[in-house]
């Protein structure tokens, strides 16, 4: 790990300014930064340490019916907010579907948006990364790249991001508040996220010295209680990213789908709001034909980059998976296999 | 800047003058305050092994800076017996053989120390697999692990009822 100059800001605005000075990165609870600077990945001069921050760890409910999440609120924290897994539950199914139970006990809901794809060669400093030193190339092309982005990748980068939260946040509508030397600003949790373009390096809207304080769902993203799910295919049971997700979201009325939420995670360099799909389900009558129809629709654009043409057709059962789980019902409480595609289907066909 | 800090460790205040903010929590403990039982696994996050409690709950010391927490509480496997009685968690994973060879041991103890008081498992076998999915065990004594903590859970439970009434 390098050496660097620490730094612990008592307010937001103090935390901003300190972090304008070149090389400067932000330190929440550390849980994928530290891990990147022990492999010389990220070289940060300065660490400011957004710890002792008062009031970015709340979980406030808001007039619209809505919830306002503050950066450094715990995964685990929010994943077991009674209130907000009732209102949210495909976002709880998704957090405890993501990394160990220690981790979430530390990572935060910020540092969750701002973690780093994992692609071995960006991992490994031995290898040409276009995102890791801009202009290298990319030994990803080519190289072992089964698990790599099947939507939206460029020639410059074919990496994922590795959020399951994001995902659910990305199909109901999250907004993320920022804070920086020009004051506040939020931008939909959909364009948080760049696609990686000619400049993998550029990962975020974020510009030098912004913060996240918090991140928002709106009221309406609550409707879809009673059908939101989230699914996750892994390599192995637990505590592994995903090689494909999916979060589904209805709001039925009657025998019809009045509305549909889907997002893909595992397949695009940011969380991969389906909208296409969304649109082939209004009105539908819920079912395998209609959800069929929908994940061809989330995946028509979709190619492979390499040796991972199978998550493309992975990835429509997924969707089909998702959908169907959400339309049996959101059970009472997370499955003890969060996400699994092992876990009971309760009714809903095993297979896809 | 200084770099000083207090730390509650196993009920014991300690004062560290840190010459350098890169140190770990467990290379504080390991290093410099020659708490050795707690294990440097990968040192990634990514096996458990360095399982210890920061104010109660179960993290991955490898992956924190000694420096963030000044002022906490750490809880780590040297603190868990008290004097010559074993904690309840490390008598069950003698019982039911919850491992061979050690190297993992306090970091699934101390995971399973979390895992009771987060309160989220039950008595659910797949719910304690789940919730110990964060420590791995290479000599893959998990179904002894898996008892262990269900059998350590029943005795706390009881305990703390027997206290409550």
């Amino acid at each position: 790990m390098n050496r660097f100059d620490y730094v612990r800001p008592a307010t937001v605005p103090e935390a901003v300014a300190a972090a304008s000075a070149p090389g400067a990165a932000f330190l929440a609870a550390g849980t994928n930064l530290l891990d990147l600077m022990k492999g010389g990945v990220a070289r940060p001069s300065r660490l400011i340490d957004l710890g002792r921050l008062p009031g970015l760890d709340e979980i406030e409910s808001l007039p619209d019916g809505g919830v306002r999440i503050g950066a450094l609120v715990r995964n685990a924290d929010l994943a077991h907010h009674p209130e907000f897994a009732r209102r949210f539950p495909a976002v709880a199914e998704a957090l405890l579907s993501g990394a160990s139970p220690q981790l979430r006990n530390a990572a935060t809901v910020g540092g969750n948006l701002l973690q780093r794809t994992r692609c071995a060669y960006f991992y490994d400093t031995a290898s040409a990364c276009n995102k890791r030193a801009p202009g290298s190339g990319c030994d990803a092309r080519g190289g072992e790249n089964r698990l790599h982005a099947v939507l939206g990748w460029s020639e410059h980068c074919i990496a994922t991001h590795p959020s399951d939260f994001c995902v659910p946040l990305a199909a109901l509508d999250a907004a993320v508040e920022i804070e920086g030397a020009a004051g506040r600003r939020e931008v939909p949790l959909e364009a948080f996220h760049r696609l990686p373009g000619d400049a993998p390096e550029r990962e975020s809207v974020l510009a030098p010295g912004e913060l996240i304080t918090a991140v928002r769902l709106p009221g309406e993203a609550a409707e879809f209680a009673a059908h939101a799910r989230y699914v996750k295919l892994r390599e192995r049971t637990s505590y592994a990213f995903a090689v494909v997700s999916a979060a589904a979201a209805l709001r039925l009325d009657g025998e019809r789908i009045a509305e549909a939420r889907i997002a893909l995670g595992g397949v695009a360099l940011k969380p991969w709001r389906a909208r296409a799909a969304e649109a082939a389900l209004a009105g539908a009558r819920p079912g395998a034909d209609a959800f069929r129809r929908a994940a061809e629709a989330a995946l028509a654009d979709a190619k492979p980059s390499g040796d991972n043409g199978f998550k493309i057709e992975l990835a429509r059962r997924i969707v089909v998976r998702a959908l169907t789980l959400a339309a049996a019902g959101t059970p009472g409480r997370v499955p003890a296999l969060p996400a699994s595609p092992f876990a009971p289907t309760s009714g809903a066909a095993p297979h896809a | 800047m200084s770099l000083s800090i207090t730390l509650t460790i196993n009920g014991a205040e300690r004062t560290v003058a840190l010459d350098d903010p890169r140190v770990t929590l467990l290379d504080l403990l390991r290093e410099r305050l020659d708490l050795t039982g707690t294990k440097k696994g990968c040192d990634r996050g990514q096996c458990g092994a360095c399982t210890v409690l920061i104010d109660g709950r179960r993290v991955n010391a490898c992956l924190a800076l000694a420096v963030s927490h000044d002022g906490a509480d750490i809880l780590t496997i040297e603190g868990l017996a008290r004097g010559g009685e074993l904690h309840p968690v490390q008598a069950a994973f003698i019982a039911h053989d919850g491992f061979q060879c050690g190297f993992c041991t306090l970091g699934q103890i101390m995971s399973a120390v979390g895992l009771i008081a987060e309160g989220q498992a039950g008595d659910d076998p797949e719910r304690v697999r789940e919730g110990m999915s964060g420590n791995l065990c290479r000599c893959g004594a998990y179904a002894g692990i898996t008892e262990a903590v269900l059998d350590a859970q029943r005795v706390l439970n009881e305990a703390g009822r027997e206290q409550a009434a």
